[in-house]
């Protein structure tokens, strides 16, 4: 293979026997590189396990824009919001706006009729005329009858409750009418319910029984309509930065993970320097017999690149198949984004520090060969 | 051939400079060793270095090649000089110089992967000469084995033997006995004499002594950075 490669140029002559030469030295590289890349695996699975338990029933409201109330000081917020009836008929009137849907979200208890284990949950107090019904799995768990709740997988499970089954949320029971995708709003799963009954709910636990966001869609002026109705229409992944749970969470996992990128940099880049510093005479050596500066550049980051590849390959394939069994256990997350993303960012970040060490090599002076003893 | 023409090399020493090599003239014809000796400090080192286009003379010529080839390598720029060194100069150091992480073979085939515009023919040629090189300096049974696993004397003449796989017009060796014994040192200057005749290769070896001096086609003698006439024997 390697023989093929040299003459594409990937694979330099002397980086590739170097590698096997000193073996010990790169396998030490190379298992940091692959115990960093599990870190920063492990780290990315779980923060996105962690922010799909926050956001992904958020991600599926229907609409353009999450409306939503803007407090006199400070940040819009999912758990302070109350949209009035004025407000979301000043939406509904808005010029550009093709369909506005009043959304009830809570967090509250539940329980299976019969039992006294209540568990939390998010309420979601949504229509089944919401946009999108037919593909959006947070509208499909919306019940036709207001006696009646969607369930997500997360909420099935952890009430023990099927199809048909009774539940008792806020004084009052319900039957459970269908089943659906596993939805999650700031760690509790996801429960809906129809407006009307959101309504009553919200009432009887000391709540106004008004919505607390909108999805709106269509093409209007949002931040005038916005400042008008004392609200702010943000995108959804704008808006995600008012669950206080997801800010806080995604902020520090985030700096965890930034922290680890450049710890690898700095750990690859410190390597390759010293290492190249030591084979500064071989590099002199080799320009004197006249190879250019291009190909000992080459030869170099070639075999930063194989070390990172080989050390951020292992260590993305223990993350996958960990993560694969300790799924269903933890919030965690194998997908590109968990593993693709950070091993190329790994994988940057690597040859970035490594390129640091080429001053040894561009500066190598080829007349030190002369005379040497090595 | 080489031809240096009236070379000159100063260095900076302080606020002055030093003359390492003082108007130098001398010239190494194809199949012949030509010797260059002189005290320690006398210049002949850096002869060898500006011969090798490592380093440029203030003034003067380094003529290599023969009619319509012969290039100034004095007035080569850098990258020139490179391509120049790759192609048609073959070095052999004081210390052999080889890189420990390559067998015997791979210190030879290593002059056909040092970048630039070599083509697949060429590497492909280069590659073809590689055993026969291996075999005149007497090292096609150690072709396997790696730096540590040799003598100072196979040392050398894989050295030897990766200075001319190319082909080079002009050989240039310093002091090429000085970390061996005297038997070890005179099959080395006879090997290099034997390989410059028949590859009609010109040859400059830069030597501190001359127990070796059979070897030696012609001899120049350096004090002080002058050329010595006639040579001092």
């Amino acid at each position: 293979m390697s023989r093929a490669l040299e003459w594409k140029g990937i694979l330099v002559f002397v980086a590739w026997r170097e590698l096997r030469f000193a073996r010990g030295r790169f396998f030490l590289i190379g298992s940091v590189v692959a115990l960093i890349t599990i870190l920063v695996g492990f780290l990315s699975g779980l923060t996105a396990g962690l922010a799909s338990q926050n956001i992904s029933s958020v991600l599926q409201i229907p609409g353009d824009r999450i409306v939503l109330q803007q407090p006199d000081s400070g940040t819009p917020s999912f758990a302070t919001s109350t949209i009035g009836g004025g407000t979301v008929k000043a939406w509904e009137g808005a010029d550009g706006v093709t369909s506005v849907t009043p959304i009830g979200i809570t967090q509250s208890r539940a329980a299976l009729s019969g039992t006294d284990e209540p568990v939390g949950i998010a309420l979601y107090g949504i229509p089944t005329s919401a946009p999108d019904a037919q593909d959006n799995p947070l509208v499909q768990l919306a019940p036709a009858s207001n006696d009646e709740v969607g369930l997500s997988k997360g909420a099935a499970d952890d009430l023990g409750a099927a199809v048909g089954d009774t539940i008792t949320l806020a004084g009052a029971d319900y039957t459970v009418a269908s089943i659906g995708a596993d939805l999650w709003y700031s760690h509790t799963p996801v429960v809906a319910i129809t407006p009307d009954a959101w309504s009553d709910v919200s009432a009887r636990t000391g709540g106004t029984g008004e919505a607390t966001a909108l999805a709106v869609s269509g093409d209007a002026e949002w931040q005038a309509v916005g400042e008008k109705t004392g609200t702010t229409a943000e995108t959804t992944l704008s808006s995600l930065t008012a669950l206080e749970a997801f800010r806080s969470e995604i902020g520090s996992l985030g700096l965890m993970i930034a922290m680890l990128f450049g710890i690898s940099a700095l750990v690859v880049g410190a390597f390759f320097t010293v290492w190249t510093m030591q084979r500064s005479g071989d590099i002199a050596v080799l320009k004197a017999l006249g190879a250019t500066t291009g190909s000992l550049v080459r030869d170099s980051l070639g075999q930063a690149l194989i070390v990172l590849v080989a050390g951020i390959g292992v260590g993305i394939a223990i993350v996958s198949g960990v993560g694969m069994l300790v799924g269903s256990a933890l919030p965690f997350v194998v997908n590109p984004l968990t593993t693709i993303a950070p091993a190329a960012i790994m994988a940057i970040l690597g040859l970035a520090g490594a390129a640091f060490a080429l001053r040894s090599v561009t500066n190598a002076d080829p007349l030190t060969a002369l005379g040497s003893n090595r | 051939m080489i031809d240096l023409q009236n070379v000159t090399l100063t260095f900076p020493d302080g606020d002055n400079r030093i003359t390492a090599i003082d108007h130098v003239t001398l010239r190494g014809e194809n199949g012949v060793v030509t010797g260059i000796t002189g005290p320690s400090g006398s210049g002949k080192s850096s002869i060898l270095a500006v011969a090798a286009t490592l380093i440029r003379p203030d003034s003067g010529g380094v003529l290599i090649g023969n009619g319509e080839n012969t290039v100034d390598a004095a007035q080569l720029s850098r990258a020139e000089a490179t391509t120049l060194r790759r192609e048609r100069i073959g070095i052999v150091f004081q210390q052999s110089n080889l890189i420990p992480a390559l067998t015997v073979r791979e210190q030879v085939q290593v002059m056909a992967r040092l970048g630039g515009s070599s083509t697949k023919a060429r590497t492909a040629a280069i590659d073809a000469r590689v055993d026969e090189l291996l075999d005149a300096v007497g090292l096609i049974a150690h072709a396997d084995k790696r730096v540590h696993q040799l003598s100072g004397g196979q040392r050398q003449r894989a050295a030897i033997a990766r200075a001319l796989v190319h082909q080079p017009e002009v050989l240039l060796v310093d002091e090429p006995t000085s970390a061996l014994d005297q038997e070890r040192g005179a099959e080395i200057m006879g090997l290099i004499a034997r390989l410059t005749h028949e590859r009609d290769t010109a040859t400059l070896l830069v030597t501190h002594d001359l127990v070796h001096r059979d070897a030696l086609d012609e001899l120049v003698t350096i004090v002080d950075g002058r050329r010595m006439e006639p040579a001092l024997v």
